[in-house]
C-alpha cells in the first residue's frame, strides 16, 4: 500500500486508471454472468470483491491520493464496485430462484405413500346416531332427559299404567332382578325417563330420552335382548296429537330428508290414549313402492316403513306423575333407534351393531 | 285373528268392487292391524274344475304299488266331453264320487305345471287332486272327495274350494279384543264402508227355565254370569261338515271332533268361549267358586296343578272338574262316546282369567279371549248357536232345559266433555261428529253420558273414547303443527362432556363398541378378581339371558376383551377399543316400593324408591392389544405398551382440563408392577378414578389377547365431576424464557412423578414448566441407579430474569429434590 502523496496525479497509480478499473469491472461482470451457480457465484464474488480482488485493491489506493484526486478516483472506483455488487445481488436471486426450482423438482416424493401409522378410530353410530337424534329436538328448543338403566317396577309399569294385571305388561319380556319381588327391572323401554321428567319438573316439559333398553327376546338379525329407544315427551297447555304429528314430521324429515313424512294408525299403548303407530314415507322409494321397476326392497314394496309408538300421554299417566290433567295434556313417542339406523344405512344384520368389528363401525366415522 | 274374506262378508254386504287389500287397509286405518294376507288360489292358474268319477280299474304294478286307471266325466271342459282318463294313486274313492281335477295346461303351487304324459302304460291326462297339491292344507291321505251336491262335472273349482277365498290375518291389540272374532271384524269392516252388519249373535233365544242342568255361582264377581245347556242323542262320530273344517283350518285351528269344532267355531264366530262336558261324566249341580289351598287339578292338556287360591274353578259333586274359563278337566271331557254334551257359556272376571293363565302358564283360545275381556251379553246367543249346530250336524235334539245363572255386568257411563275430541286430536271435529263416530262404535248416548256397548269393556274413560272418534273421523286428519317449547336450554354440560370423551378416544385412534353389559363367574375370574372385590358383587337377574352371565357388570373390560380378541380372531394386526356405558353395584336396600298411581306419590316415598335401586355409574374402558403403531416405509410398527394406556387418560383428562395425578398401583387385572391408579384432587381429598396400565399375563392368557396387552377403566361420572364449571383466563407472561436442563441421579424406586413434584416445589414461583426430555440407566449410572434429566423453563411475569435468578431457581430446585429424593446432580 502506497503512503500519502499529495503530489501523485491519480492517473499515475496504475490501478486506478481508468481502463484498469474498466477491465477489472468487465471482468468481474463477465465472470458473474458466467457463474453457472451459487457455489461458483460464491467464488466469483471472493474474486471479483474479496479483498484481493483488484476493485478492493483500487479503492484501496483512493487513501493514497491528494485529496483533490480523491473525488473523481472514487467516483469512477465507487461505479465499478457499485455495477458489481448489483450484478451479483441480481446473479444470485436468480441462481437461488433456479436452485429452489430445481430442489422442488428433487424433493419431489410419493404421496400416495401409507400415512396411517396409527389407524383412524371411530365413535358408534349408536352414539353418533343418538346425538343427531338429541340434535333435532334440540334445535327445537326440547331438552334430552336420561336415567338408570336399572329401574324401579312402579317407574318402569305402574306409573306408566301398565298395572300388575295389564295385558301389555305380558307383551314386553322383562327382564327382572333377583329376587324377582325386588321390584327392580331392566327398563323395557326408555318410558320412566319421561315418568321421572314428570315427577320432577313441572310443565312446559319438552324432553327427548335416548337410551338402551332390554327385553327378553331372542337374538337375531332383526332382534336382540339389548337394543336403544328415544322417546320424546311434550307436556304443555293445549298439546294436541297435531302437534305429535308436527313433531314427528320435522324429525322425520330431519333424518331422513325433506319431503318424508310421517302417517298414524291406531294402536293401543298403556300409556298413551288416544295411541297410534307412526309410519315413515320409504325415504328409498319416497312412497313409491318400487325403484327401477323393481319391488323396493328397503320397504318391501309398502312404501311406508314402520317407525314407531305415539300418543296422547294417558291422563292417568300424568296424575301418577303429579301433572295437572285438567291443565296440561301432552304427547309420547318413542322408536328404536338400531331399527332407525338399521333402515337409515341399509344395514342388514341387527347383530353388526353389537358385535364390535372395527370394519362395521369405522365405516361410520365418528359423525353420522 | 286370521279371518276368511267370505266369513266377514257373511255379516256385512260389502260393495261389489272392493278388494281383499282395500278391505285390509280400511281395518288397519280403524285399528284391526294387518299381518298378513293369504290367498291359496293366487299360486293355481286353471283349468281345474269338479269331475264325477265314471271308473276306476285298479291296476297292480310290478314295484308293488296299485295305481287306478280312472275315467272321469269333467264336463266340457275338456272341449270334447268325452271322459278324460287319469291315473290316480289315491285309494280314497270310488265311481260316482265328485272329485277336483287339474287338466293339462294348469299350474299348481310350486309352479308345478300339468301336462298329459305317459305313464304305467296309460296317457293321463291331468290329475286328481288332494288338498296338499292345491296349497289347502297337509292333507295328503287322499284326493279331495265332495259331497255329492257341491257341483256338477266340468264346473270350475275355485270357488267350490273357497280357493278364491282370500284369509286376512290381522294383529289385535289389547284394546280391541271384540275383533278376536268374525262378529267383531265384520263389525268393523261395516263401519269402514258404511254398511249394514248382521250380528250373528243376534238371535233369539229360549226363556231360561228350572228344568236345565243346576248351576251354583259362589263368586259372582269372577263369574256373573252361567249358561248351560244340553244335547242329547248327539252321534259321537258325526263327522264335522267340510265348510266348517275350512273355516276352522283359514282361521288357524284345527278340526278335531265335531263337538269340538262347533264350540271352536262359535268362539271364532261371535268370540264367546265355550266348554263342552260330558253330561254322563257329571255329576250333579254345576258350582263356581275360587279354588281351596291344596286343591289340584289335571287339566285337558293332561298337566296335574297346584290351584292357587285366587283361581276360578268349576266343580261337581265329584269335586273340581275344570279351571273356569282357562281349561277343562280330564275326567269330564268330551270323548269319542259322548252322547250327552252339555255346553257351557259363561262371562268369567278378565283379570282373575289373566292372572291364572299367567300362573299356570296356559296360553290358549279361550283364555286369550276371556282375559281380554268379552261381550257379556252374548253368552245366550252363544250357547244356542251352539246347541243349533250340534243338533243340525250332530243328530240329537236340544234338551228343553235352559239353565242361565247370574247376569251380564252392566257398563258405567262415561261423560265426555262434546269439545274433547277436538282438542285431544287436533281435528276439528265438532259435537255433532263426536256424537255419530260414537254412534257409529256403538256407544249409546244417554242422560249420564255415553254408555259403551257391551263388547267394548276396554272405554274406561273419556280419552278411550276420543280414540274411537279419532279411529272413525280418520287418524289421516290428524293436521301436522309444530308445537312451540320455547327456549330450551341446549345439552347439559355433562351431555356435552361425554361428546367431547368419544371424540377424543376416537382421535387417540381408539373404535368405540357397545356390547351386552352381562357378566358370570367366568368372566370375573378371567379378571382375576380377588373374592372380596367389590367387583364380583354383581346386581344378578332373576331370568337372565345364559345362566352363564346372570348379573349386571360391573366392569366393562369383559364385554371390551371379547371384541377386541373377535377382531385379533379376524385378521386385525392390532385393536383399540372403547366403551362407555353403565355398570352396576348392589346397594342391597331391599325391594323398591310399589305405589299406587291415582296421585302422585311423595318426595318422601320417591327419594326411598330412588334409594334402593343400584349404583349406576357411567365407565369408560378401553382395550388395547397388538399392534399399536403399524409397520410402514416410516419404519418399523410398535406392540400396544401400558404407557398407551396411561397416555390416554392422560390425554383425556387434558381435554377435559382435569388434572390427574397418577400413582403406581397393585390392582387386578392389571399387571401389578404396571398399572397406574388415576386420581383428582377434591374437597374431601383424592378420588380416584380408576386404573390403566398392561393386563396381567394371566389375564391375556386367560382371555386370549396377546401378551402386553394393555386396558382402562374409570368411572367417567367421577372424571366430569372433576371438570372445572368455568376456567379463569390465565395470566401469562411474555418476557424471554430461560432455559435450564437438568440431570439429577437417583434410585430406581424413586418415581419421576416424586422428583418432578420435589423440583417444582424448590423451583419456586419462576418456574413456568418442567418436563422430563430423558431417562438414562446402565454403566455410567450404577446397578439401582438412574438418570433423569429434566428441562425447566423460567419466567418471570413482569421482568426478564437474569443469569443469577435463573440459576438461583434451578440449585434450590435441585436442592428440594436432594432433601426429598436423595437425587445427586450429574
Amino acid at each position: 500500500m502506497s503512503g500519502p502523496n499529495t503530489d501523485y496525479d491519480p492517473v499515475e497509480v496504475d490501478a486506478l486508471k481508468p481502463e484498469e478499473v474498466d477491465a477489472a469491472r468487465d471482468a468481474a461482470l463477465a465472470a458473474i454472468a458466467a457463474a453457472p451457480d451459487l457455489d461458483a457465484l460464491k467464488q466469483v464474488r471472493i474474486d471479483h470483491t474479496g479483498d484481493r480482488s483488484a476493485l478492493a485493491l483500487a479503492n484501496r489506493e483512493i487513501g493514497a491520493l491528494p485529496p483533490q484526486a480523491r473525488k473523481e478516483a472514487g467516483q469512477r472506483v465507487g461505479q465499478a464496485r457499485g455495477a458489481v455488487s448489483k450484478a451479483l445481488a441480481q446473479r444470485q436471486t436468480v441462481l437461488e430462484a433456479e436452485h429452489e426450482e430445481r430442489m422442488l423438482v428433487e424433493e419431489t416424493v410419493d404421496v400416495t405413500l401409507p400415512t396411517d401409522r396409527v389407524p383412524a378410530g371411530a365413535r358408534h353410530p349408536l352414539t353418533t346416531g343418538s346425538e343427531l337424534i338429541a340434535d333435532i329436538f334440540v334445535a327445537m328448543g326440547w331438552e334430552v332427559a336420561e336415567g338408570p338403566v336399572i329401574e324401579a317396577e312402579w317407574l318402569n309399569f305402574d306409573a306408566l299404567n301398565l298395572g300388575p294385571d295389564h295385558p301389555a305388561r305380558t307383551m314386553q319380556d322383562t327382564f327382572w332382578t333377583d329376587p324377582a319381588d325386588n321390584a327392580m327391572v331392566l327398563r323395557t323401554h326408555t318410558s320412566p325417563v319421561q315418568a321421572r321428567t314428570m315427577l320432577t319438573r313441572t310443565p312446559p316439559i319438552y324432553v327427548v330420552c335416548p337410551g338402551r333398553v332390554f327385553r327378553t327376546d331372542e337374538y337375531d338379525a332383526t332382534h336382540s335382548p339389548v337394543f336403544h329407544q328415544v322417546e320424546g315427551l311434550a307436556i304443555d297447555e293445549g298439546i294436541s296429537m297435531a302437534h305429535l304429528k308436527g313433531t314427528l314430521d320435522h324429525f322425520a324429515a330431519a333424518m331422513f330428508g325433506e319431503g318424508i313424512t310421517t302417517r298414524f294408525r291406531p294402536s293401543f299403548f298403556p300409556f298413551t290414549e288416544p295411541s297410534a303407530e307412526v309410519d315413515l314415507v320409504c325415504f328409498v322409494c319416497r312412497g313409491a313402492r318400487q325403484v327401477d321397476g323393481v319391488e323396493c326392497r328397503t320397504c318391501r314394496g309398502e312404501g311406508w316403513i314402520e317407525w314407531g309408538g305415539c300418543g296422547v300421554v294417558n291422563p292417568r299417566v300424568l296424575r301418577a306423575c303429579g301433572v295437572d290433567s285438567d291443565r296440561y295434556s301432552g304427547f309420547a313417542f318413542g322408536m328404536g333407534i338400531d331399527r332407525t339406523l338399521m333402515f337409515r344405512h341399509a344395514i342388514a344384520d341387527l347383530r353388526d351393531l353389537f358385535e364390535g368389528d372395527v370394519r362395521f363401525t369405522t365405516a361410520f366415522g365418528s359423525e353420522l | 285373528m286370521k279371518a276368511p274374506v267370505s266369513w266377514i262378508k257373511d255379516y256385512v254386504d260389502l260393495p261389489g268392487d272392493v278388494t281383499t287389500e282395500q278391505l285390509a287397509a280400511r281395518l288397519t286405518a280403524l285399528g284391526l292391524k294387518l299381518e298378513a294376507i293369504e290367498s291359496p288360489g293366487d299360486q293355481i292358474t286353471g283349468p281345474l274344475v269338479l269331475g264325477r268319477v265314471i271308473s276306476r280299474e285298479p291296476e297292480p304294478q310290478k314295484n308293488g304299488k296299485t295305481i287306478n286307471w280312472c275315467q272321469v266325466d269333467v264336463g266340457d271342459a275338456n272341449g270334447t266331453g268325452e271322459p278324460q282318463g287319469i291315473v290316480c294313486g289315491a285309494h280314497n274313492f270310488d265311481a260316482g264320487d265328485l272329485v277336483v281335477v287339474v287338466l293339462p295346461g294348469a299350474v299348481l303351487p310350486g309352479d308345478f305345471a300339468i301336462a298329459a304324459r305317459k305313464t304305467y302304460g296309460h296317457v293321463s291326462a291331468g290329475m286328481i287332486c288332494s288338498a296338499r297339491e292345491l296349497g289347502l292344507g297337509e292333507d295328503h291321505d287322499g284326493i279331495i272327495v265332495l259331497p255329492a251336491d257341491a257341483g256338477e262335472p266340468g264346473q270350475d273349482a275355485f270357488d267350490v274350494l273357497g280357493l278364491h277365498d282370500d284369509v286376512i290375518e290381522f294383529e289385535i291389540n289389547p284394546d280391541r279384543a271384540y275383533a278376536l272374532s268374525l262378529r267383531g271384524v265384520a263389525r268393523d269392516a261395516a263401519l269402514a264402508y258404511g254398511v249394514a252388519f248382521t250380528d250373528p249373535a243376534d238371535r233369539t233365544t229360549p226363556a231360561a227355565n228350572g228344568d236345565g242342568h243346576p248351576v251354583v255361582l259362589d263368586d259372582p264377581e269372577g263369574c256373573p254370569l252361567f249358561v248351560a245347556r244340553v244335547v242329547e242323542g248327539f252321534d259321537p262320530t258325526a263327522p264335522t261338515p267340510d265348510w266348517m273344517a275350512q273355516r276352522l283350518v283359514q282361521a288357524g285351528m284345527r278340526p278335531i271332533s265335531l263337538a269340538v269344532d262347533v264350540t271352536n267355531y262359535v268362539m271364532l264366530e261371535i268370540g264367546r268361549p265355550i266348554h263342552g262336558y260330558d253330561a254322563d261324566k257329571l255329576t250333579g249341580p254345576i258350582g263356581v267358586r275360587r279354588a281351596r289351598a291344596g286343591e289340584r287339578l289335571t287339566t285337558l292338556d293332561g298337566t296335574d296343578r297346584a290351584l292357587s287360591e285366587q283361581d276360578l274353578v268349576v266343580t261337581d259333586e265329584s269335586g273340581i272338574i275344570g279351571l273356569g274359563g282357562v281349561m277343562g278337566g280330564e275326567p269330564t271331557e268330551i270323548s269319542a262316546t259322548t252322547t250327552r254334551v252339555l255346553v257351557e257359556a259363561a262371562h268369567w272376571d278378565a283379570t282373575s282369567m289373566f292372572r291364572t293363565g299367567k300362573r299356570h302358564k296356559i296360553s290358549s283360545e279361550a283364555g286369550k279371549r276371556n282375559e281380554r275381556g268379552v261381550d257379556p251379553t252374548v253368552t245366550e246367543a252363544a250357547a244356542d248357536r251352539v246347541v243349533e249346530l250340534l243338533v243340525t250336524h250332530g243328530g240329537g235334539l236340544a234338551a228343553p232345559g235352559v239353565t242361565v245363572v247370574g247376569a251380564a255386568p252392566q257398563p258405567a257411563a262415561i261423560v265426555m266433555p262434546h269439545d274433547l275430541p277436538a282438542r285431544i286430536t287436533g281435528i276439528d271435529i265438532d259435537a255433532e261428529t263426536a256424537e255419530n263416530a260414537l254412534v257409529a262404535v256403538g256407544c249409546l248416548l244417554g242422560p249420564d253420558g255415553y254408555l259403551p256397548p257391551p263388547w267394548r269393556p276396554d272405554l274406561l274413560d273419556p280419552y278411550d273414547l276420543v280414540e274411537e272418534v279419532a279411529r272413525v273421523v280418520g287418524y289421516d286428519q290428524v293436521p301436522s303443527v309444530l308445537p312451540a317449547p320455547g327456549a330450551g336450554r341446549g345439552l347439559t354440560r355433562s351431555q356435552r362432556l361425554r361428546r367431547r370423551v368419544g371424540r377424543t378416544l376416537a382421535g387417540a385412534g381408539c373404535v368405540e363398541v357397545i356390547s351386552f353389559p352381562f357378566v358370570g363367574e367366568a368372566a370375573l375370574d378371567q379378571l382375576g378378581l380377588p373374592a372380596e372385590d367389590l367387583r364380583r358383587h354383581t346386581v344378578r337377574l332373576a331370568n337372565p339371558l345364559s345362566t352363564e352371565e346372570p348379573g349386571y357388570t360391573t366392569t366393562l373390560l369383559p364385554g371390551l376383551i371379547k371384541a377386541a380378541t373377535r377382531n385379533l380372531g379376524r385378521g386385525a394386526p392390532g385393536v383399540a377399543l372403547f366403551e362407555t356405558g353403565t355398570v352396576a353395584f348392589p346397594v342391597d336396600r331391599g325391594p323398591a316400593p310399589i305405589f299406587g298411581v291415582d296421585w302422585r306419590p311423595s318426595e318422601d316415598d320417591l327419594a326411598k324408591l330412588l334409594d334402593t335401586l343400584p349404583r349406576q355409574p357411567l365407565h369408560l374402558a378401553v382395550v388395547l392389544a397388538g399392534e399399536r403403531e403399524r409397520a410402514g416405509w416410516w419404519g418399523a410398527g410398535r406392540e400396544t405398551a401400558w404407557s398407551d394406556a396411561v397416555g390416554i387418560v392422560r390425554r383425556l383428562a387434558g381435554e377435559l382440563g382435569v388434572e390427574v395425578e397418577v400413582r403406581s398401583a397393585a390392582h387386578a387385572p392389571w399387571h401389578p408392577g404396571r398399572c397406574a391408579e388415576v386420581l383428582v384432587g377434591g374437597a374431601d381429598g383424592d378420588v380416584s378414578l380408576g386404573h390403566a396400565g398392561e393386563l396381567h399375563p394371566t389375564v391375556c392368557r386367560a382371555f386370549g389377547l396377546p401378551p402386553r396387552s394393555a386396558a382402562v377403566e374409570v368411572d367417567l361420572d367421577a372424571l366430569l365431576a372433576a371438570v372445572a364449571e368455568t376456567v379463569p383466563g390465565p395470566e401469562f407472561s411474555s418476557y424471554p424464557l430461560a432455559k435450564e436442563d437438568v440431570a439429577l441421579l437417583v434410585d430406581a424406586t424413586v418415581t419421576v412423578a416424586e422428583v418432578e413434584d420435589a423440583l417444582r416445589a424448590g423451583a419456586g414461583d419462576l418456574l413456568e414448566s418442567i418436563r422430563l426430555f430423558d431417562v438414562y440407566t446402565g454403566e455410567q449410572v450404577g446397578e439401582g441407579k438412574r438418570s433423569l434429566a429434566f428441562a425447566l423453563r423460567f419466567r418471570a411475569p413482569d421482568r426478564t430474569l437474569t443469569e443469577d435468578e435463573t440459576s438461583a431457581a434451578r440449585a434450590a430446585a435441585v436442592a428440594v429434590a436432594t432433601e426429598r429424593c436423595g437425587a445427586v446432580q450429574r
